[in-house]
């Protein structure tokens, strides 16, 4: 169980607005996009739910427990796959739950498996590709305990053909394991296909502009991006990002 | 096979000198008291052996003991300056001035103050091992990555994780050079110590030969020094290589 809630959430930064009123949800093992122009105070809304800010206004429940403030209680995927150079690939994907007192080796190996860095435990994070890192990465937050995933423009550093394999990959393990995601990217198109809804955020200062809730069937497969109903979508979802700017 | 091939060149360099010393020693008759050639030197080396194994032994103690209490200060001195902010402030600029401090001039009152024992000699050589291990090591935390520190902070990591699972291993690269530095120095302050007054110590040995015009022994004991840095360092380097192993996988991975 992860229900995620925000509710009036506002912060500002020396008198600069960045979010305003912002309220949504993530139910649960539901995953959803979070679109916005950049500096539109994703990552922010971030640190807020992570616990490094506090928000001056509004609540932040997690599973209806106020979390404003309070750090840990969900896992998280950076940007860059942020590995540490000096653990091992198994060490690291066990960092998560390690961090909480919870470390699970077994299973650890068993995703790393799943992910296709089966005989990879050993090695360092230097020596793994920028797509094996990521998937890493990935791992780490899944074996993490908490229910509720953030990630956070994942694959942005990512080249466009790893990009499209992690995509497709991320939902293959995300249909295997149903977990709570809450995902922040600035790509329409990958929003569209990884989730369930997608919120677009307006920005300086954000609120939520829109929240749609994406029809597509899953299992979810590559040659969707390219119909009808995908483009007719991502007119619309460009469009009301067009609109501010 | 590598290191055979590209180590020739300074063994050469060092033959080279060596050669070029003891035939222009003999060509211009130079008395051994002024400059004895290598060979002198080599065989005051093997014959005195008996007179200063003692001395030696003497020294590297002093150096070993020396070198691991200013080292532990050095490292404590850094974690604590850099887990408080406000004290490395404040402590900085007095840690930077402790080292303008000319040791030669610092060591005779260290002896008025503390006698001949082994405490004044302990200080010395920690005074000059710590500030490189603690400056290198303040660097070292610094160099921490934002990105790591934020995913950790994301995660949950109280400030004692973050220090044990990032700061500190962020770090050890740093502190080792510092090491390093520290490992050469701490035999120059046992040896300079030693100066002071000491019952025995390659110090002694030296100040000894200097004033009874043995000049081949003051260059036993240079060679000695010579010796016993480059056996500290190489301790340090292999100790490092056994803790450091992620960076040196990495890199030949990258080739």
């Amino acid at each position: 169980m992860a229900e995620l809630s925000l509710i009036d959430i506002s912060k500002s930064f020396g008198g600069r607005q960045v979010l305003e009123n912002v309220s949504f949800s993530v139910s649960d093992a539901e995953f959803v996009s979070i679109v916005g122009p950049s500096g539109s105070g994703k990552s922010t809304l971030f640190h807020l739910i992570g616990g490094l800010l506090e928000p001056d206004n509004g609540d932040i429940y997690l599973d209806d427990k106020r979390v404003n403030g309070k750090r840990g209680a969900i896992s998280y995927m950076p940007q860059s796959p942020s590995l540490l150079p000096w653990r091992t690939v198994l060490e690291n994907v066990m960092l998560g739950g390690e961090i909480i007192g919870d470390k699970n080796p077994s299973e650890a190996i068993n995703m790393m498996a799943k992910a296709g860095l089966a005989g990879y435990e050993d090695a360092y994070p230097d020596q793994l590709s920028g797509g094996m890192k990521q998937r890493a990465a990935f791992i780490r937050s899944m074996l993490s305990p908490q229910p509720l995933m953030c990630l956070d423009e994942p694959f942005s550093a990512l080249d466009e053909f790893t990009r499209l394999d992690m995509q497709q990959w991320l939902l293959s393990m995300w249909e295997e394991h149903r977990r709570s995601i809450l995902f922040v990217t600035h790509n329409i198109e990958e929003a569209l296909f990884l989730s369930d809804r997608v919120i677009v955020l307006s920005s300086g200062p954000a609120l939520v502009k829109a929240d749609y809730t994406i029809p597509f069937t899953r299992p979810r497969k590559e040659s969707m991006v390219l119909s009808h109903d995908f483009l007719e979508w991502k007119k619309t979802i460009y469009q009301e990002l067009r609109v501010m700017t | 096979m590598k290191q055979i091939k590209t180590g020739w060149r300074p063994v050469a360099a060092i033959l080279l000198l060596l050669v070029t010393w003891e035939a222009a020693g003999r060509a211009a008759d130079i008395p051994s008291w002024l400059l004895p050639t290598p060979s002198q030197i080599w065989l005051e080396a093997m014959a005195g052996w008996v007179d200063y194994k003692l001395h030696l032994f003497s020294t590297i103690k002093l150096t070993l003991i020396g070198f691991l209490l200013g080292s532990s200060i050095g490292i404590t001195a850094a974690v604590c300056l850099h887990l408080l902010p406000k004290l490395r402030e404040t402590v900085y600029p007095l840690m930077i001035l402790s080292q303008n401090i000319p040791i030669i001039v610092l060591a005779p009152l260290l002896v008025i103050w503390f006698g001949f024992g082994i405490l004044p000699k302990l200080i010395i050589i920690t005074l000059v091992c710590f500030f490189p291990i603690a400056v290198a090591t303040l660097d070292g935390f610094r160099q921490t990555s934002p990105e790591l520190l934020h995913y950790l902070k994301m995660a949950g990591a109280d400030k004692r994780q973050i220090f044990w699972k990032l700061e500190w291993p962020t770090a050890l690269p740093a502190l080792f050079s510092g090491l390093k530095i520290s490992a050469t120095y701490s035999v120059m302050g046992a040896v300079i110590s030693e100066w002071l007054g000491a019952q025995r110590g390659i110090g002694v040995y030296m100040t000894l030969a200097s004033s009874s015009f043995r000049t081949d022994r003051v260059f036993v004991a240079i060679f000695f020094i010579m010796v016993l840095c480059l056996l500290f360092f190489v301790i340090i380097i292999t100790i490092e290589k056994r803790v450091i192993r992620w960076k040196k996988k990495g890199a030949e991975q990258h080739g």
